[in-house]
């Protein structure tokens, strides 16, 4: 099953490598991996996605909170929990293909943020299965390319993560 | 009063109350061995190889219940450790390496004997460092230490850049460390000690497993008392031998791979089994599919939650040091008026007296060729079952844990989870050095004591007067064992071929050498040995070559599905 697995750590060189290495040194999946300095500027927040039965997540979890740097550890899918998503896509924009291409945008709460005689860029946020799903629903031969920042999760309402 | 970086580093050591440094000197630690030159708390002892410094910090660290140090230079000197520290790390060894690291302006430049030695040790240890900035030293080495001997014990690194052990700042050694991130727990959760002590209480045949935890928690009078107030069977694994004494009635050997036929029948037949210390790896359980076909609750302890439901499922986990999680553990059982059923339980001992009764280590002696099984009897005899055995891996290795039997913890001294050949000689040098007027022997075989035999060198230069007990077969026997096996007896590669003459080796390097090829020989020769205190003799025994290692429970199988040499 897919999880979300939030981390605390301390911001230093290496940290990140360390829970990398500890995926790979175990044949762990990683689906996505994003991290960032939080406002404890001695702090990062990381997110990671990925996938196992529920032994190997308990593993997972157990693996993280042993490494030294890393503060705390969440697993997201243990109670209610949002995950957003942010994807910029450049589209060829010409022709019908330019009024279709924005109404799509549209539809899916996405911005143009940037614009061309002959493109656009979309930028849109949501889950990763919304992404997938404006992806699928725009013609597959106008995509120029895609980047995608992988998730991050955050608890509803009192589930917080902080030290 | 300001320091430089190599002085801040030794007197941290000092502070630590380090006594010896196994370790080599080069380029990128010169600024830290001439710090050394100039004080005399801490002794260096200078080793051949790199890798044997951290073995024999190693041995040192396991002999005793202190920190083991390693000083070695940048580049290769940190590679060759690295067999060293992944030892020490898979067996929970505390463990401080310092290595010393290009200048901080060259690193990522492939300069001269550069490597990541950080990146290169992370799988491999429980925390490293690279030292950045002078002013930081004396705290990384603190918490080096630290986490070393804290929670789950294990090797740390710090790293340290030429340029940084030469630059000044205001030495002050803290006195305590708090790592935000690092709490390891003492104690056990209560409720989950009161499940345990009923399931125990309740148990119609139960079993206590212990591991090496039981060692590094110093454990073993804890262990007893509640093996005693229970009257349950215990048996140890590899890494717990010595935590419980094995000349008692309730010891039912090791376990495992190269087990007693009782302690492998007693732990898959038995309904509730008490883990301490231990963590159900393959070489201990065998096939885990096979080992949950019998219904039994499991209470494991230890310090290391992700030891726990790993490769079983756990009824009672208890996350904790195993000495504290007893000591409750114990209370809670005193405080009970419960006892176990006396009736289930004798019965259960029957049980395990008739496993007993097929007395499988019973090997054939001869009066033509010395059998290996013999030579470790005579040497448990010669030195009254109080030498520290130190060993290497293979063959050898596995007849030293069946038959010397250990009363006491530490004595024991070897590579369980890496298996690392070449581990003994340095091994014994650390814990010659920690126990001056002990008893040391080498265990080891024609195979790996040539992979670190260049330290006899050390030996002499230190006087270290450890016994080397050679079982030199010609063979690596343990290769040689699984290709009759499973190969279809080719013996790919497991001959040895060329052989040095040990004894000229020895003498050689300044040391006596004895080659003894008489069954007869091998009790004259282990005590003309074990009576020259002062000097390293090297016991050339020439042993059967034929000889195989059993019990056996072959890779992949059950405990249940042993193969015994009657067997055959």
């Amino acid at each position: 099953m897919r999880h979300i697995i939030s981390l605390l750590m301390e911001n230093e060189a290496g940290a990140l490598s360390r829970v990398a290495g500890l995926f790979s040194a175990r044949g762990y999946n990683i689906e996505s991996l994003t991290v960032a300095p939080t406002e404890d500027p001695t702090m990062s927040r990381m997110t990671v996605v990925t996938s196992g039965s529920d032994e190997v997540i308990e593993q997972i979890n157990k693996q993280l909170n042993k490494l030294v740097e890393v503060v705390a550890v969440m697993d997201m899918n243990e109670g209610d929990h949002l995950e957003r998503e942010l994807m910029l896509v450049k589209v060829r924009a010409v022709g019908e293909a330019r009024e279709e291409m924005k109404r799509m945008a549209d539809i899916f709460r996405g911005r143009i943020i940037d614009v061309t005689e002959k493109s656009y860029t979309i930028e849109l946020t949501g889950t990763g299965s919304k992404l997938d799903s404006f992806l699928q629903a725009i013609d597959n031969s106008l995509i120029m390319e895609t980047v995608r920042t992988g998730a991050c999760g955050i608890g509803r309402g009192d589930r917080i993560l902080k030290l | 009063m300001e320091l430089t970086g190599a002085e801040i580093a030794i007197r941290c050591l000092q502070e630590e109350g380090v006594e010896y440094v196994f370790g080599y000197p080069g380029g990128a630690v010169l600024f830290i061995y001439d710090a050394l030159f100039n004080q005399d708390k801490v002794k260096h002892i200078l080793v051949r190889h790199e890798q044997a410094a951290v073995h024999a910090a190693d041995g040192y660290a396991r002999s005793t219940d202190k920190v083991g140090v390693a000083l070695v230079t940048s580049g290769p000197g940190a590679t060759n450790a690295v067999t060293g520290i992944a030892t020490a790390y898979m067996d929970s060894i505390p463990l401080v390496i310092i290595s010393g690291q290009v200048p901080t302006g060259a690193i990522g430049e492939d300069a001269f004997q550069e490597v990541d030695t950080v990146g290169i040790t992370r799988p491999c240890v429980k925390h490293n460092f690279l030292v950045k900035d002078v002013k930081e030293l004396a705290a990384t080495i603190k918490k080096a230490f630290h986490l070393a001997k804290t929670g789950r014990p294990g090797p740390v690194l710090v790293d340290i850049p030429k340029d940084i052990s030469n630059q000044k700042a205001e030495f002050t050694y803290p006195s305590a460390i708090d790592i935000r991130s690092y709490h390891p727990p003492l104690h056990g959760d209560m409720d989950q000690l009161k499940r345990a002590a009923k399931l125990l209480l309740e148990a119609r045949r139960p079993m206590i497993y212990a591991g090496g935890g039981v060692v590094l928690s110093g454990a073993s009078a804890q262990l007893t008392d509640l093996a005693r107030l229970l009257g349950f069977p215990v048996t140890n694994t590899l890494m717990g031998l010595g935590s419980y004494p094995a000349s008692d009635q309730q010891f039912v050997g090791m376990l495992g791979m190269h087990g007693t036929y009782e302690a492998n029948l007693a732990m898959q037949n038995c309904d509730v089994l008490l883990a301490v210390g231990a963590r159900f790896d393959d070489r201990v359980i065998g096939n885990v599919e096979h080992f949950g076909q019998v219904p039994r609750k499991i209470i494991h302890i230890d310090i290391d939650p992700s030891s726990i439901a790993k490769r079983v499922k756990v009824d009672v986990p208890i996350v904790g040091d195993v000495a504290h999680v007893l000591g409750d553990l114990l209370a809670i059982l005193h405080s009970s008026k419960q006892q176990p059923d006396q009736q289930a339980k004798a019965a259960w001992w029957k049980q395990i007296d008739e496993w007993r009764g097929r007395n499988c280590l019973l090997y054939k002696n001869s009066d033509e060729v010395i059998k290996p099984q013999y030579v470790i009897e005579t040497l448990h005899r010669i030195t009254g079952g109080e030498a520290f055995v130190t060993s290497d891996v293979g063959q050898h290795q596995m007849w030293a844990a069946q038959y010397y039997k250990f009363n006491q913890p530490r004595r024991w001294i070897n590579s369980g989870g890496l298996g690392t050949m070449g581990f003994g000689l340095p091994a014994a040098m650390g814990v010659q050095l920690a126990h001056p007027d002990a008893t040391v022997a080498c265990v080891t075989g024609e195979g790996s004591i040539q992979m670190n035999i260049q330290e006899l060198s050390t030996c002499k230069q230190f006087r270290l007067p450890v016994k080397i007990v050679a079982l030199n077969n010609r063979y690596l026997g343990m290769v040689r064992q699984w290709q009759e096996f499973f190969h279809g007896n080719r013996h790919s590669e497991s001959y040895m071929d060329a052989l040095p003459d040990f004894v000229k080796l020895a003498e050689a390097y300044g040391h006596i050498g004895m080659r003894i090829e008489k069954p007869s020989d091998v009790e004259p020769a282990l005590k003309e040995a074990f009576a020259r205190k002062n000097d390293l003799v090297f016991l050339d025994f020439k042993t059967d070559q034929t000889e195989n290692v059993f019990p056996m429970v072959p890779g992949g199988k059950g405990l249940s599905e042993v193969i015994l040499a009657e067997d055959l």
